[in-house]
């Protein structure tokens, strides 16, 4: 099982996200300017401030060459990643449904969040179950997930009741598409892969794309 | 040709910035102000100004949450 994390100048969660798949597969680094995927078997989108996120985040970042690569990887079934930047570039390459707005505190936020599983039976949340709590970070300043068709959004974790730390509609933290191959969310699983640091509820979501790439799910 | 693109916050969509922007002004003595909102200003000079609408649509606003005006 090979992990690709994709860098674009500005990405600042790459390492981390790279260090987080080398705990459950190999991992390689994909340059934004390059168009080969190296073959890899599932795509991180990772966090931090693509292109500077100049405009709207992620708005210049879906034109990147890997982009459209990543495009292709995803509408040919292949298990898509993206964590918070990386979910905000999924979303304005229209990859994902919805948008995310600036955080209605007009704040960065940095905190632990607590996440409810809503769906515990998709590629990235199978070593999760129905109603788990999960603990992981949030840092950002647009988290707030904005949809104008709520009903028809796959929303697969939820911020835990009283948690939401941006004004997301319904408290939604993360969504996948229709065909489940693609999964974005605001909160940083690869900042929460040992207890060291306070969680590794993060870990569940790499071991759950990598059961999915075994081609079985974890019980 | 010299273009401006006006982007502002759709209709319904909470704008925290419009609303610090509604909330400060009465703070410095300035009463009776309501519904503001804060978008962007986007100038440029464009040779094909039909491209425009398509600029507008793929780049320079999100159709999703925002509306956009151009004026040329």
């Amino acid at each position: 099982m090979k992990f690709g994390v994709v860098r674009f100048p500005g990405s600042c969660d790459d390492v981390d996200a790279l260090l987080a798949c080398e705990r459950v597969g190999d991992a390689t680094m994909l340059w934004h300017a390059d168009r080969d995927l190296n073959g890899v078997d599932a795509v991180v989108v990772p966090g931090g401030f693509s292109y500077g996120d100049y405009l709207r985040a992620g708005a210049i970042a879906r034109f990147a060459p890997v982009m459209e690569s990543v495009a292709e990887f995803a509408r040919d079934g292949g298990l898509v990643l993206g964590i918070c930047n990386g979910f905000q570039v999924l979303c304005e390459a229209g990859l994902l449904p919805g948008a995310l707005l600036p955080n209605v505190s007009l704040k960065f936020v940095c905190r632990q969040v607590g996440l409810t599983v809503v769906e515990p039976d998709t590629a990235f949340t199978s070593a999760c179950e129905a109603g788990e709590r999960l603990s992981i970070p949030v840092k950002h300043m647009s988290g707030r997930y904005f949809t104008p068709e709520p009903e028809s959004v796959r929303v697969v974790l939820r911020y835990a009741s009283g948690e939401n730390p941006n004004g997301s509609q319904d408290d939604i933290a993360a969504v996948r598409n229709e065909a489940g191959n693609v999964f974005g969310l605001m909160p940083h699983p690869e900042h929460a892969v040992d207890l060291l640091t306070g969680s590794d509820s993060g870990l569940r979501i790499f071991e759950s794309m990598r059961a999915h790439v075994a081609g079985h799910a974890l019980v | 040709m010299r273009a401006r693109v006006l982007v502002r916050p759709k209709d319904g969509i909470l704008d925290p910035q419009g609303q610090a922007v509604e909330r400060a002004l009465p703070a410095l003595g300035f009463a009776g102000v309501s519904n503001v909102h804060v978008g962007r200003l986007i100038e440029l000079d464009v040779e094909d100004p039909d491209k425009l609408p398509e600029m507008c649509e793929q780049l320079l606003s999100n159709p999703l949450i925002e509306d956009y005006e151009i004026q040329t």
